[in-house]
């Protein structure tokens, strides 16, 4: 967790004499405290799932729909981009060349694409094989919360674009990288909630289901 | 001080009141005074009214009741020394005037401390021992043992109006629930419907229904009377119309209740379901089902089959999206597709 | 329920208009509904035309509108609230009024509907919250010597879309009918199905976009506390009002999301067909009973916790004594906050769980009492022994010490689900969240008001109007509640727009009596601050400590400049301005002046009010297009201004020493005046030293 401890010793990113609202242990501890907000969104949808395992209505349950082969597809591309992103901020501490930095940016953004697509064509064979939200609770249920994450992976990408965008035009300066902690954090926050997702949702689902 | 002694006391006392906004220390007091007097004086009127658990027709509500007293009565001890130093404070530490030693550094004393925490906290283990004791006597689910066995009565509750059928009589009602006292009553209910909250106040208090899902409520009436029930949770326009008559009588006046309800009652058909379910007030239901031998406001029942309450029930289980039109309730139920168009949602 | 069934415009169509219902088929109720409308309509173009007529829209935009100091959000917080207040009240009245004239009333039912539903959303969401919120932003950051809360163009945003959910709601009043289906909006009620009309959909968007902005609030608050206190200020030595922010920020970032999914959920359902809470197909309401209320429990103490705060700041500074038992006070506050989120069944006792279960949350739900009650003798504690003056803050707190522990007497009566099952849904459950919330958070709120406004502003408030306004807020609230207690006990349930039994009448006529004197206390209101304006020459406090304040928030003149402190205070003590006062460590001239560095004004906040409200409106309408338009401005405006680089202002040294320079000259030749002249003009804000 090399991430939580720059929160604490911020040396490396900037001199901490500047206004608070720049001050880099508080930027960071502000998002830690929106990503436990979130935590607890994504924990209440979770909730609501586990009450609704049962609820199919005679609708095509987790063991008619589920793919795990693509799941396991997904899992892996969101857990490499993890390590990509982590390289990333290795190589943005040790202030190696920009061209690297931006490398491994963008591995990650097409790793992130990539579990997006995927994602998107699983929901469209569930489509296929009647899986769809309207068809019972079980399936709104289910439809509230993957696609929420898939949401945040979205605005993960969004960011990431903005950010390659101000490479270019802010420079590496401590404002970018500062944004850029923060992306990889929640891009860590989205890593830890897929296996959330994986093992409740579909895994849980396909058990109980 | 014995303004208090007249009714018209605290009117004339608030006028003062205003009067010498100044002088803060006695209306300070007069205000907690009057406070106790017009909860008082409330409480003494309501043993006029016979619609509550105030006034209990069975030992259910009395029970209630009586517990409704008894944690009045024990949070007081931690209530009324607030309304007693409090004026006292105000008064001896006035700034102008007051008498009292100033210590301005004053901020910790611990056996203080001890009985701020304390006194609280006794209170509330003694009033948790009784709750414990009272929600697991109460519970409403669990029948009641009487000398006969008791009586089953399935709940529907439609917009707006509530239908009780007596499956083991084969008769059902809307608008007039009549039981025979010191015989247990043991209620099934559901909604066909939005959610709504069925509440007899002088015999059971009350209980949520959902559609599709079932709740029950257990109560023995005591004593003969009248009273009334309602749904209490806003179901719409005729929410406030969704009362119904509680009768308890005696067992000799209950069967010849049932004779009468056999020979009047119209058969709950499912098309006379279907028409009673609708959107409608007792007394718009009554206009369109009753005859001329029912009371008014009230429609009487012989059911043909057993199995209504277990259907109703079904309805939200069958695994097929219900569309709006099969939806009692809504403002297209049991209307045709072309009947609706020209409505304005 | 496809974008196809409607036109271009949406559902949006001439009968929208709450004026063509009056024209079509007149009545007094549509003639109420429409002089409401008008009265917003008017009121807007009023304040247009006033704003044009005295060429403000520069400084409203300078100074205001674009502002990322956290005081001007404040304010701009709590005009907001002040104007959803005089709705809410009078929504209550007519309300009281239909009930007192029931049986025969004024009202359809649908329209009283309307009336619980937008009274009690406004007055919980855009009243006590943005009123709170404001006191907070403007107060805390002075309290804990900081220049501004963490994140400043953060809390513009808040305010952004807390105000445009407001404008939804006043919008709702012209447009369209609002949900019937109360504040809580119990699905299956509020679903597409047994409400087909836009009400809900007015609802649900109000309560996300609000919900959002509170929940950033409570992350900028919470860091605000943890990481920008000033040197030397330990979390111990906090005034106690920062320490209830602290709780309650919490309480905000851990109990806005299960309220946001809820209503989010509700939306799926009736926009798309899910079927989270629907009858059929699996759907179960039961989930949202219990997303609401894990919200709203937790709510009700995110909203009385600061109030608490700003009682022990008054109890404190109007005995002339140090806050009784601060560590109890302290650890109350931490076992309220986390009590709040353990009790949220007690809502829905009668839903037919198991006994166990209600057993063991109306025991959770009592030991709240415990906290709360140690609280109350705390603050007798710091009375006794004091000097007490009674100016209106302080008979404010009065009025709520005696008058909130009958709440707390009827909420632990309530918490025994024995009892609950006789009075849930009915007006004594009514008759206590008033008892718990008017006293409780509306008096802890106008306390805050006339205590903090002469900081905000330079003048006082006039004092004997003030106390007025109490007492008739004391005599109203009393009067229009306590009947409501009996005809609950009674059996009457809550929302009844009329009634048959008329042993109901005399009490709701008693509270209809009451609502008038509220209304009065209301007016009193009004009057108090315009007579104060008048006056302001008369009751001027430069110096800044009108009160003889014991926190850092009065060691700064008033108004207080937009950098708060010239140099960032070290704390010493817990009374720290108090403890300065006496040492002579007040009004000393700063060591050296440094240039100081502050957000410069952005327009984002103002650009997202505007955006957000018309995504909200045209999500509630169907009107597609509009709705991806807006939403796609939200999007480019965030977009755009992260490539802002010029963020901060320099407020030169020079500018500070000659400031501070005027202002301690002004400290030099003012006289110290004792607590007893305090509400005379002699009171310039230097308190005399009283041992």
């Amino acid at each position: 967790m090399n991430l939580s401890s720059s929160s604490k010793s911020p040396g490396s990113i900037g001199n901490a004499h500047e206004a608070a609202h720049r001050d880099p242990a508080v930027v960071i501890f502000g998002f830690w405290v929106f990503m436990m907000s979130d935590l607890i969104f994504f924990g209440v949808v979770f909730a609501i799932y586990i009450t609704m395992v049962g609820a199919t209505a005679g609708g095509p349950g987790p063991k008619e729909l589920f793919d795990f082969g693509s799941l396991f597809a997904q899992t892996m591309l969101l857990l490499t981009s993890s390590l990509t992103v982590g390289i990333a901020t290795v190589t943005m501490r040790h202030e190696r060349s920009r061209a690297s930095f931006l490398f491994w940016v963008v591995i990650t953004l097409l790793l992130g694409i990539g579990f997006l697509t995927l994602e998107l064509y699983d929901f469209s064979e569930m489509a296929s094989k009647g899986g769809v939200p309207s068809r019972s609770g079980y399936l709104s249920a289910f439809f509230g919360l993957v696609p929420l994450h898939g949401l945040h992976v979205t605005f993960g990408c969004l960011w990431m674009l903005v950010l390659i965008a101000q490479v270019f035009t802010m420079g590496m300066g401590q404002v970018v990288k500062l944004r850029f902690l923060r992306l990889a954090l929640f891009w860590h926050f989205l890593d830890l909630i897929w296996i959330g997702i994986f093992s409740i949702v579909y895994f849980g689902g396909w058990v109980y289901g | 001080m014995d303004w208090y002694l007249k009714p018209s006391g605290f009117f004339a006392l608030k006028r003062m009141d205003l009067q010498r906004c100044k002088k803060v220390c006695p209306s300070g007091v007069s205000y907690y005074l009057l406070t106790l007097i017009l909860g008082c004086l409330f409480l003494s009127q309501a043993a006029s009214a016979s619609e509550t658990f105030l006034m209990p027709l069975g030992p259910v509500a009395e029970e209630q009741k009586v517990h409704f007293f008894w944690a009045m009565a024990l949070t007081m001890v931690a209530i009324l020394p607030v309304f007693i130093l409090v004026p006292v404070i105000l008064f001896k530490y006035r700034r102008k005037k007051g008498r009292g030693f100033y210590a301005p550094k004053w901020e910790t004393y611990g056996p203080l401390e001890l009985i701020m925490w304390g006194v609280p906290f006794l209170v509330i283990i003694v009033l948790s021992v009784m709750l414990w004791r009272a929600t697991a006597r109460l519970d409403p689910y669990k029948e009641i043992q009487g000398v006969v066995p008791p009586i089953k009565v399935q709940v529907v509750g439609l917009d707006w109006k509530w239908l009780f059928i007596y499956p083991e009589l084969d008769i059902a009602t809307v608008g007039e629930l009549v039981v025979p006292v010191h015989t247990p009553i043991s209620m099934i209910l559901t909604s066909d419907t939005v959610m709504q909250s069925f509440f007899i106040s002088a015999l059971a208090g009350q209980i949520y229904v959902m559609p599709g899902m079932t709740t029950q409520l257990n109560f023995i009436a005591s004593k003969t009377g009248e009273t009334e029930g309602e749904n209490t949770q806003y179901t719409g326009d005729g929410f406030a119309d969704q009362k119904f008559n509680v009768q308890v009588v005696n067992s000799d006046n209950f069967d010849r209740w049932v004779q009468r309800v056999h020979s009047t009652g119209i058969e709950l058909s499912t098309e006379n379901y279907n028409r009673l379910a609708q959107r409608t007030t007792k007394k718009q239901a009554h206009g369109e089902l009753a005859t001329a031998q029912m009371p008014e406001k009230v429609i009487y029942f012989t059911l043909p089959g057993t199995q209504l309450f277990h259907e109703i029930v079904m309805r939200y289980h069958s695994g097929k999206p219900l569309s709006i039109e099969d939806q009692p309730g809504t403002e297209k139920f049991g209307r045709g597709k072309e009947d609706v168009e020209g409505v304005q949602p | 329920m496809s974008a196809t069934e409607h036109g271009w415009l949406g559902k949006l169509s001439w009968e929208s208009l709450v004026f063509s219902n009056f024209l079509e088929s007149p009545s007094i109720n549509e003639a109420v509904a429409s002089a409401a409308g008008s009265l917003v309509i008017l009121a807007s173009i009023a304040i247009l035309g006033l704003l044009t007529w005295y060429r403000l829209w520069g400084p409203l935009w300078r100074d205001w509108l674009t502002s990322t100091d956290h005081k001007k959000i404040g304010i701009m917080y709590i005009v907001f609230a002040i104007v959803m207040l005089v709705r809410g009240l009078l929504e209550g009245m007519v309300m009281r009024a239909q009930q007192a004239a029931a049986p025969d009333g004024f009202l359809h039912a649908d329209h009283f509907a309307q009336l619980f539903s937008t009274h009690g959303t406004i007055m919980v969401f855009f009243v006590a919250v943005p009123f709170l919120v404001g006191l907070i932003n403007f107060a805390m950051p002075l309290q804990i010597g900081a220049r501004d809360v963490a994140f400043p163009v953060l809390n513009q945003i808040s305010l952004a879309v807390t105000v445009s959910s407001g404008i939804l709601l006043m919008v709702s009043l012209v447009v369209g009918q609002f949900s019937t289906g109360g504040w809580s909006a119990y699905p299956p009620y509020t679903g597409g199905d047994f409400s087909p009309g836009v009400g809900p959909d007015y609802w649900i968007w109000a309560i996300v976009f609000s919900g959002a902005g509170t929940t950033l609030t409570g992350i900028n608050f919470t860091v605000t506390v943890y990481k920008c206190r000033g040197p030397g200020m330990h979390l111990f030595r906090m005034p106690l009002f920062c320490w209830t922010v602290l709780c309650a920020s919490i309480l905000m970032i851990f109990a806005m999301p299960p309220l946001s999914v809820a209503a989010l959920m509700l939306g799926l359902d009736r926009y798309l067909d899910f079927h989270f809470f629907t009858n059929d197909l699996g759907g179960n309401m039961m989930n949202y009973a219990n997303l609401f209320w894990l919200f709203g429990h937790p709510e009700v103490y995110l909203l009385v916790l600061p109030a608490y705060g700003i009682f022990s700041e008054v109890f404190s500074t109007y005995s002339a004594k140090t806050l009784y038992g601060y560590k109890s006070l302290v650890i109350a506050t931490m076992c309220i906050a986390i009590l709040s989120f353990t009790v949220w069944l007690h809502h829905f006792f009668t839903m037919g769980q198991s006994p166990t279960i209600n057993i063991a949350f109306g025991i959770a739900t009592m030991l709240i009492a415990v906290p709360t009650g140690v609280k109350v003798y705390d603050w007798m504690a710091t009375m006794y022994r004091g000097r007490i003056r009674f100016t209106t803050p302080m008979v404010y707190a009065i009025g709520f010490l005696i008058l909130f522990v009958i709440g707390g007497l009827s909420g632990v009566i309530l918490a025994n689900p024995t009892v609950d099952f006789q009075v849930h849904n009915t007006l004594f459950l009514v008759a206590h969240f008033h008892n718990v919330l008017i006293p409780g958070v509306l008096f802890g709120i106008l306390a805050g008001y006339n205590y903090w406004f002469p900081k905000a502003f330079g003048f006082r408030l006039n004092d004997k109007l003030g106390r007025l306004s109490a007492y008739l807020w004391f005599a109203g609230f009393m009067l229009t509640f306590f009947p409501l207690y009996v005809a609950g006990l009674l059996g009457m349930p809550r929302r009844s727009f009329t009634y048959a039994d008329l042993t109901f009448k005399p009490y709701m006529i008693v509270a209809f009596i009451g609502a008038m004197v509220v209304l009065a206390a209301l007016i009193t209101l009004v009057v108090q601050f315009l007579v104060s304006i008048r006056d302001r020459h008369k009751t001027r406090v430069p110096v800044g400590d009108p009160w003889d304040g014991r926190s850092l928030e009065w060691a700064s003149p008033a108004p207080v400049p937009a950098y708060n402190f010239v140099e960032l205070p070290t704390v010493t003590d817990r009374d720290e301005f108090s403890e300065a006062k006496e040492h002579g460590r007040a009004y000393q001239r700063p060591k050296n002046y440094r240039d100081i560095e502050l957000p410069k004004n952005n327009p984002l906040g103002f650009i997202l009010c505007v955006t957000s409200g018309i995504l909200m409106f045209a999500l509630v309408w169907y009107i597609w297009w509009l709705a991806l338009i807006s939403a796609l401005a939200i999007l480019i405006a965030v977009i755009a201004s992260t490539f802002r680089k010029e963020t901060e202002y320099i407020i030169p040294a020079s500018q500070l020493e000659k400031d501070t320079e005027a202002w301690l000259a002004l400290v030099e030749k003012s006289e110290a005046v004792s607590r007893d002249l305090e509400d005379s003009p002699r009171n310039v804000g230097y308190s005399k030293l009283e041992l």
